[in-house]
């Protein structure tokens, strides 16, 4: 039974990649580059349903995160000559994983809707700090930097086309969803959601919840810093405005749409809100967040498993 | 660093001023918060839809004192509309699920206000024309009426708590939902009717805040993000605490632009918070009865 679900989920799982590795070459420009950013976006949301969806804690500080991954790529790609994406990478992961360290520490001290708040009010730090930082972040302006080739050592080095691009981003994110679903099912991520379901029972069996939840989230702001960096070189820019705490708010909807506590919703959700986006703002131009908006209320209230919330126990087989 | 005596007393009042308007709109997101257990993300819009209504008003009437009543009463009632359409169905849902929805009405809001309005800030003139003498300066006298004014209405809202039937009805429903639906007090209206204190209040202060910065649809996200801070670091709930987590973070962001801009002075409140957490994660003045 459990080895024919696996088999489905497998297959499922080829399927998709299988059509999103083709979908790059069978798709206009406009639309390619929209999934590209999908696909981004989704990482970015997965990484904030390790603690939404897990362990039971709604980040609303995940701009910070996201953020500091785009500052530490452009970082990397100004200073190193030629650009080199591994580096954009480190450094991203570095400075995202910093922050990360940072907000971890404090937070965590506090639950639930205090957990959100100060989440969220940590990434306004970093926000009023980058945007005001003029010499070192360009301030208001953000950085501008070239896209580094994607290479390989002295080997090979390919330059970027929006083809090749796509993949890498699929490549990465497809990684970053097999990496979070494997934390998800180990010991730890065991605990994470049995501090979800009952945190002062975990406390008694005895596992210490406050480390647990610090390295939750640590993990979740590496995978969030990991979309920046993937951001930053989609678009070539670095800009305060993606620090800023909209970024998260739309983090926390695209979980909701999806469904939390599955990983791919968030993915789902992503994509939905943003092709949603592309359809009303041609009519609405920058209003369409108010008929979004009542969506997401909509949701919130009737649907609160969201999208993919039927699938939520054969996802996580 | 030559900063003078003067200077410092001016900064003085300028704190206790703008922590005045802070402690009244926190003490709206507090009463939320300490009675219904909803943290309402659409705080910030309702403090700029209130200015809004206060500005169009003024316009129209040309009184400033009809403004801020109608705008309190408009948007009081545009809360407890709010409240019946998404925070009723969320009744006995984890408390979350309240910031979540109120986030989705804060986008609406929002966006509706910048349609509505546009995105060019409205002007308000002070009601109090006079100024006298601070120092070098001429301090204006309207500066003052709000922080009176300010402490008035929180005064009210106090009496109101402490003495009125609805205050005992409200004070019973935070102790025990349950046992005072017993008794017979009419709970959802009671909640209801919070929601749209609350509402009233934000509205209140946006009003007595517009002639400081003018009226525009983003004015919002700058209080509630503050207001926030302020209900962390006074203890969520807690009303006496978040009147003086506001005047204090107030106070320190005033002295701090004594040094460096306004807009890096915020980093002094970002510190408090960051303080508190380590030492007094409850809160700064938490008393020890809710």
């Amino acid at each position: 039974m459990r080895r024919g679900q696996a088999a489905v989920f497998w297959t499922g799982f080829a399927v998709v990649v299988a059509l999103l590795i083709a979908a790059p070459l069978l798709l206009s420009e406009y639309w390619r580059r929209l999934l590209t950013e999908i696909l981004i976006w989704g990482l970015l949301a997965m990484s904030s349903d390790l603690l939404i969806g897990y362990t039971g804690m709604v980040s609303f500080g995940h701009s910070a995160f996201f953020g500091l991954g785009m500052y530490g790529a452009a970082a990397a790609l100004l200073t190193s000559q030629p650009p080199n994406l591994w580096l954009a990478l480190f450094y991203g992961l570095v400075a995202a994983a910093a922050v990360a360290a940072f907000v971890a520490y404090f937070s965590t001290r506090l639950r639930d809707i205090y957990f959100a708040i100060t989440t969220l009010i940590f990434s306004q730090i970093f926000y009023v700090v980058i945007f005001t930082w003029t010499t070192v972040t360009g301030g208001e302006n953000g950085l501008n930097f070239e896209q580094p080739a994607l290479g390989f050592g002295r080997v090979l080095s390919v330059p970027f086309t929006p083809t090749i691009l796509h993949w890498f981003v699929l490549a990465v994110v497809g990684g970053s969803y097999l990496l979070l679903r494997r934390v998800t099912q180990s010991p730890f991520g065991m605990v994470l959601q049995s501090i979800r379901e009952n945190e002062a029972r975990t406390r008694a069996i005895g596992y210490p919840v406050e480390r647990y939840k610090i390295v939750a989230v640590m993990l979740s702001g590496l995978f969030a810093g990991l979309s920046g960096v993937l951001y930053a070189i989609q678009n070539q820019f670095a800009a305060p405005d993606f620090v800023f705490f909209f970024v998260s708010g739309e983090t926390v909807i695209y979980n909701v749409i999806g469904g939390i506590g599955t990983l791919v919703g968030p993915i789902v959700g992503a994509g939905f809100f943003i092709l949603l986006r592309e359809g009303l703002s041609r009519f609405l131009t920058e209003y369409y967040l108010i008929p979004l908006g009542v969506i997401f209320i909509a949701i919130v209230i009737f649907l609160p498993q969201g999208l993919l919330g039927f699938a939520r126990r054969w996802l996580n087989q | 660093m030559g900063v003078s005596l003067d200077q410092l007393l001016i900064q003085t009042i300028n704190g206790i001023v703008t922590g005045m308007i802070l402690a009244l709109v926190s003490s709206g997101l507090t009463l939320i918060f300490g009675i219904m257990d909803v943290v309402n993300f659409a705080h910030g819009e309702l403090f700029m839809l209130g200015a809004y209504v206060g500005a169009l008003t003024l316009a129209l009437t040309g009184n400033f004192w009809l403004a801020l009543l109608s705008a309190s009463i408009v948007i009081a009632l545009l809360g407890a509309t709010i409240y019946l359409v998404t925070l009723r169905p969320l009744l006995g849902r984890d408390p979350l699920t309240t910031i979540l929805a109120t986030f989705g009405v804060s986008l609406v809001l929002q966006n509706y206000a910048l349609w509505q309005f546009g995105a060019v800030s409205r002007k308000v003139a002070e009601p109090i024309g006079g100024h006298f003498n601070l120092f070098y300066l001429d301090y204006p006298w309207y500066r003052v009426a709000v922080a009176l004014l300010s402490a008035a209405i929180i005064g009210g809202l106090w009496l109101f708590l402490k003495l009125s039937k609805w205050g005992i009805w409200i004070r019973a429903t935070t102790q025990d939902r349950m046992m005072a639906q017993a008794m017979g007090i009419p709970v959802p209206w009671v909640l209801t009717g919070v929601f749209a204190i609350g509402s009233g209040m934000a509205a209140a202060s946006g009003v007595l805040f517009a002639p400081f910065g003018g009226v525009d649809s983003a004015m919002g996200l700058n209080w509630i993000l503050r207001a926030f801070i302020v209900v962390v670091v006074g203890g969520m709930g807690s009303l006496g605490g978040s009147i003086a987590a506001a005047i204090l973070i107030s106070l320190l962001e005033a002295y701090a632009a004594l040094w460096v801009s306004p807009s890096q002075a915020v980093i002094v409140s970002f510190v408090v918070l960051i303080v508190t957490l380590l030492f007094r994660p409850t809160g700064l003045f938490v008393a020890t009865s809710k």
